[in-house]
Order: C-alpha cells, then structure tokens, then sequence
C-alpha cells in the first residue's frame, strides 16, 4: 500500500448545527450518573457559543453544542469502580468555528485521592496546569470549564 | 496514548439509513442546483480502506446559503434542501453522496471575503484520536487564492482538500460526479502536551 498524507482539518464552522444537532444536557449511555457541565471560553473570557463538545469514555460517546453563554452539559453514566491507581477520565474533543481543527484534551472525574498521582499525563504537570483537567465538585454537579487561550488556558493534548 | 483515547465509538451499516445519503431526497420537492453525486474511500495513512466510519456532511444551497437561522446571506432558502447527510463507509471504505452543488458565500470576514463552495465534512475513525472535520471543495475554484480557511492549510495540503471531477462517476441524463479519498491520521505515538 503507498502511504498517503493525511487530510487537513479544516474549521467546523458556524452552522455545523444543520446535521449535528445536540443541546445540552445530552444522555451519555445511560445517563444514570452525574451531570457534567462547563463552559467554554476564549482567550479574553468570552464565551464560545457555537462550539463542539465530543466526550468519549472509552465505552460511551456523546456530543453538545454550546449555548449561547457557552454552556455545555453531559448526563453522564454512573462511573465503573476505578481500580486503586487509575484516575477515571473522559477523552474531550472541542470544535469551534474560530478554531482551524479540533482541540483534544482530558477530563478527569473525581476518583480516590492516590489515582491523580499515579496518573501519566496528571503526574507530568505542575498543580496549576494539572488543575485545568480536574473536574471541579459543583452543588449537585461536575464543573470542567475549556478555556481555548489564555492564562486559564485548558491543557490539550496533541493529536 | 491513554486507553480510552486508543477506542472510539464504532458504526455500523445499520446505524444510518440509507436515504440520508441523498440529500436532493429530504422533502417533497426537488432542490434547485446543479445535481452532484460526491463519493470516494476513507483510508488509512498506509492506503488501507476504512469501512464502517461514520461519515456526517452540511452544505450550503445552490444560492449560496445554509438553513441555519445564523446565516443572514440575502440569497435564496430552497425548501426542499435542508443540506445535511451522512452515511456509513462500506466493505471497501467507500461513501457516496448525491446532493446539489453548494454555491459560494460572503462571510465578511474582510471586505468582500467569499467562501469558495465547499461541502463539510465530519469522519469518526476507529479511535478517538482519528476525528476528522474538514471541508471539501470543487476544482479550479476562483476564490481559492483569497479564502484565508482554505489557505490556513500549508500549501502542500491544499490538494488534499480538492475534489476532482470524474466522468466514471458522472451518470448520464442525471448528475455530475467527483471523487474525494479522505486519509485519517491513523494510530501514532503518545499525545503530548501541545
């Protein structure tokens, strides 16, 4: 087989809605786990109103186009029982039409205390970056904002 | 790469009907525009056919304009073209589209800014590291030199996002054909911080 270059991504922009229609709160499997909910911001704080949200947890998938503030949400399925040293995780992808290709980064759900530090990727980054990717407890809720750029710039992951 | 980044969420045949991959199809009417049939392979970075990906499309009308309430362009809306389908990759990794060529748009990104017709493009790999969005065009647009999207992409890329013309997939008395292979970045090393 000849080897062939990749296709370039190009931007997902503003009227992606037409064939992926997905508001929030969007059913992740089963749904019978907590809410997810964040937003998404630009480097000067405003909100990204019509961007992609994909999750993926390795078992289940599910996307949300943000509101006009910006606000995505998930109702995810109850977690498995983590093993002792592995920090759960959603696989995060995030399209929007100022951005020329997708963003990939991580999202990591509330587990025992010893999986963030025994975590790969978690164990690499200073606290301040480690917190970009860490679920926040929210009332009744998970908070995981993306900030695209900027100071609180979200860590991505290069794909 | 991490466990859940090396799976992604996997389709089927029988998760797409058949009849969304024509768009001229989707309401009572038929569309106005130049009827087109886009079709091509879905390949590995080593030329390998990838079937059962899921394969989403949007598109402008003839006129140039989206049924999407964000899209203030003074043309036309067509009622009988809504501008969205998907369908599965085959045995051979191949898809198949009939729609309506899409016209070009201003976007008022600069004075004058038109977007060259372009059909875009959603592709689920086998894992979640092969997402693709992108967009494809029709060759020897015009607008190419001047869109800033199209030429956001190096310009060894820039073919790579052109279809070409074929008389092979042209079916007589009925609708012009084009052929578009997309190669999926395929499994690589460890993601890195960017």
């Amino acid at each position: 087989m000849t080897p062939r270059p990749q296709t370039p991504s190009q931007t997902i922009g503003p009227f992606f809605h037409v064939a992926i229609t997905s508001a929030g709160p969007v059913t992740v499997g089963a749904g019978d786990g907590p809410l997810l909910h964040g937003r998404v911001i630009d480097g000067a704080g405003a909100a990204v109103g019509d961007s992609l949200v994909e999750v993926w947890d390795g078992t289940h998938f599910g996307r949300c186009h943000t509101d006009a503030e910006g606000w995505y949400s998930f109702q995810l399925p109850a977690p498995s029982t983590p093993s002792s040293d592995q920090a759960p995780y959603l696989a995060v992808s995030v399209f929007a039409r100022g951005l020329l290709g997708r963003l990939m980064t991580r999202c990591y759900l509330p587990a025992n205390e010893a999986a963030p530090t025994a975590d790969p990727l978690l164990r690499s980054l200073p606290d301040d970056l480690k917190a970009t990717l860490l679920a926040a407890a929210d009332s009744d809720a998970l908070r995981f904002d993306i900030h695209l750029q900027g100071e609180h710039e979200t860590v991505f992951l290069a794909v | 790469m991490g466990e859940v980044e090396k799976t992604g969420p996997l389709y089927g045949p029988t998760d797409v009907d058949p009849s969304e991959a024509d768009l001229t199809r989707q309401a009572h009417g038929e569309p106005l525009g130049e009827r087109i049939i886009v079709t091509g392979r879905v390949l590995n970075g080593d030329g390998t056919p990838v079937p059962n990906v899921l394969v989403e499309i949007w598109q402008a009308n003839a006129a140039g304009r989206y049924a999407h309430q964000g899209d203030q362009h003074p043309a036309p809306l067509d009622a009988n073209f809504h501008g969205a389908g998907r369908c599965v990759t085959d045995a051979r990794g191949e898809y198949r589209f009939v729609s309506i060529k899409p016209g070009a748009y201003p976007w008022r990104n600069h004075h004058n800014a038109w977007r060259p017709a372009h059909i875009h493009f959603s592709l689920f790999g086998r894992n979640f590291t092969e997402r693709l969005i992108t967009q494809m065009y029709f060759p020897g647009d015009p607008l190419f030199a001047l869109d800033p999207i199209f030429n956001s992409v190096p310009a060894e890329g820039r073919d790579l996002m052109v279809s070409t013309f074929d008389i092979e997939v042209t079916e007589p008395e009925w609708a012009l054909g084009y052929r578009w292979d997309i190669v999926l970045r395929g499994q690589r090393a460890t993601p890195m911080e960017r």
